[in-house]
């Protein structure tokens, strides 16, 4: 990349800009012919129906009563956040979102570094561990269902201290930890991988080196594997976390929000597409993607997650 | 010398923890989908099929004959192969941009493509509910097509962008002297060099299509467009209060088999493909 147009551009003040040369021109217009497609295509499914919803979010809309459409301002909104269903509905997404992401995080480097290590078998390995990750959440929600009930599934013979007829399914904390579970045990593997390759990334001699001075197992993972692989531990946290915070096919599938167990998700699809509200389920929608973007910002600054730091393009 | 082994034994361990988590859930929807449907409505708990409460292929032949299953899995593969197809020519196009030309709004595209990444997709269900209905392609697949397309794009644009950065400058430049456009150069130079790169792309992307579970019960209605994870969750049998378990593992299993096939004979690319977009630069 021609670094000079870009330190004139970033700096219009002190440098002014020289003119754009032939070369440059034709540059600019066969990218911008080539990003087109994608750019188009990927706001014409979001941007553009999410004014949509923006929109039909001030009226009291309703599928069952297209004819009674009606201007209410921000009457969905108030309904919807003076609403304890909305913020029971949140802190479960918020809860699952931070209990799911740490476990991962855990076990996911646990297996990272068995991967890092592991000289035989690693093509075994790396094909078990995208298993997991190429399963269809459906068919991972189903196995676990199943897995855990106490007529058909084996959690309660193998778990030493459940009683054989106990129902995972009848009441809000043990039915989460079996979404949990169907959600860590799909989303893991992912979090190794990312882990894994900034693993790869911490330089071996700084691990002799720290090793000939004498640290110890955990000194040598605190004070130079950890934070030597910051930016990937990072973005593999914001990835998974903003992820986690979408929850749906899971809880459809185990528990389709019995007993307490709705996400935020799950809340606005029941308005919009079992109820046909289009007005408040509007609303939701808009509240969902203001909030998405709240946990993504609280993230970003609270673990001063660099992206172009981590894809090394600084 | 102590250690040495201690720590032989501790990666050994470890290989045998992430083998048993990786496959023990599979094993066990297989194992549920030779149990017969008897036994599953009695109860029968336990990994294995009890004496007697085994079924053979039965559980297979009956989904297998099941006229709504059987559309969904050829509608599942005619909708994912098309938009992954369509999804991987259109981010390699704007890939090869990012990567290689210097232009006005490169970060703006970057950004966007990061933010739909993230975009909560459920939000987008109602507002799309609504303008399928008014533009017909609702219960249709290209109704389901154009979703995916646009929440895979960003995923490929990463990862392809990473690729491409990796392909030697010179060879495009040596093209550029030798007479070629920049058109040319891209077309007769870099589409070779970048075809490994563009396959991974292509995986990737089949992978969500084929995962997509909140367009596949929203945007459709009948056998028509559905895909095999809405089959599988309004599969429902004669007994609505007695769901099918072992009938829906062995419809698990068969939605599985494709994806197992994928990473048996793929698995460097994907993994070289999942890391190179968020880590790598």
């Amino acid at each position: 990349m021609t670094t000079y147009v870009q330190t004139a551009a970033d700096d219009p003040d002190t440098a002014p800009r020289p003119p754009d040369s032939d070369r440059t021109r034709a540059e600019n217009n066969l990218a911008r012919k080539l990003v087109a497609p994608a750019l188009i295509l990927m706001l014409l499914v979001t941007a553009f129906p999410m004014l949509r919803a923006l929109y039909l979010s001030m009226f009291d809309y309703s599928l069952t009563a297209p004819d009674d459409k009606e201007f209410v301002g921000f009457q969905n909104y108030a309904t919807a956040l003076s609403d304890w269903l909305f913020w029971r509905d949140t802190l479960t997404t918020v809860f699952i979102m931070i209990v799911t992401v740490a476990f991962e995080l855990v076990i996911g480097f646990a297996f990272a570094m068995v991967m890092h290590k592991v000289i035989f078998a690693r093509g075994v390995i790396r094909t078990s561990i995208l298993i997991p990750y190429g399963v269809i959440t459906v068919v991972s929600g189903f196995a676990w269902q199943f897995a855990f009930s106490y007529q058909n599934g084996f959690v309660n013979s193998w778990l030493p201290f459940i009683d054989t007829d106990f129902n995972w399914f009848a009441e809000r904390n043990s039915s989460l930890i079996a979404i949990m579970a169907s959600e860590i045990w799909k989303t893991t593997p992912f979090m190794s991988l990312l882990l894994l390759a900034g693993l790869a990334q911490v330089s071996n001699d700084m691990l002799e080196a720290a090793k000939v001075d004498g640290a110890t197992w955990w000194q040598r993972l605190y004070k130079v594997i950890l934070p030597n692989m910051r930016a990937a531990i990072m973005v593999a946290v914001l990835f998974r976390a903003l992820d986690a915070y979408r929850i749906f096919d899971n809880i459809f599938v185990m528990t389709a929000g019995a007993n307490k167990t709705e996400s935020i998700s799950f809340l606005t699809y029941r308005q919009v597409i079992e109820q046909f509200q289009l007005g408040i389920g509007s609303a939701l929608s808009v509240l969902l993607f203001l909030s998405v973007l709240v946990v993504a910002f609280v993230i970003v600054k609270l673990f001063k997650v660099d992206l172009a730091d981590a894809r090394q393009e600084n | 010398m102590q250690t040495d082994v201690k720590s032989k034994i501790g990666t050994f361990v470890g290989v045998a923890v992430i083998l048993a988590w990786c496959l023990l859930p599979v094993v066990w929807i297989i194992s549920l989908s030779f149990k017969s449907q008897e036994a599953v409505t009695n109860g029968s708990p336990g990994f294995f099929p009890s004496d007697g409460g085994g079924a053979g292929w039965q559980n297979y032949k009956d989904v297998l004959d099941n006229g709504q299953f059987r559309h969904a899995v050829f509608n599942s593969i005619g909708i994912s192969l098309i938009a992954t197809l369509l999804s991987v020519v259109i981010a390699t196009l704007a890939a090869y941009a990012i990567a290689r030309l210097d232009f006005k709004g490169k970060k703006f595209v970057l950004t966007t493509a990061l933010v739909i990444a993230m975009f909560p997709v459920v939000s987008l269900v109602g507002p799309l509910f609504d303008m399928w209905r008014t533009f017909h392609l609702y219960d249709t697949w290209p109704g389901l097509i154009i979703p995916y397309m646009s929440f895979t794009l960003p995923l490929a644009i990463w990862t392809l962008s990473a690729f491409f950065r990796e392909i030697p400058w010179e060879m495009e430049q040596a093209a550029q002297v030798d007479g070629a456009t920049a058109w040319q150069a891209f077309r007769k130079v870099i589409v070779p060099l970048a075809a490994p790169g563009v396959f991974t792309a292509a995986i990737l992307t089949f992978f969500f299509a084929w995962n997509d579970f909140v367009f596949g019960i929203s945007l459709t209605s009948t056998e028509k467009a559905r895909p095999i994870p809405a089959a599988l969750s309004f599969f429902v049998g004669q007994d609505p209060f007695n769901r099918p378990a072992s009938l829906l593992a062995a419809g698990a299993v068969v939605a599985t088999v494709p994806i197992v096939v994928l990473v048996l004979f793929f698995q460097r690319k994907i993994v070289a493909g999942l890391t190179a977009g968020a880590v790598k630069g």
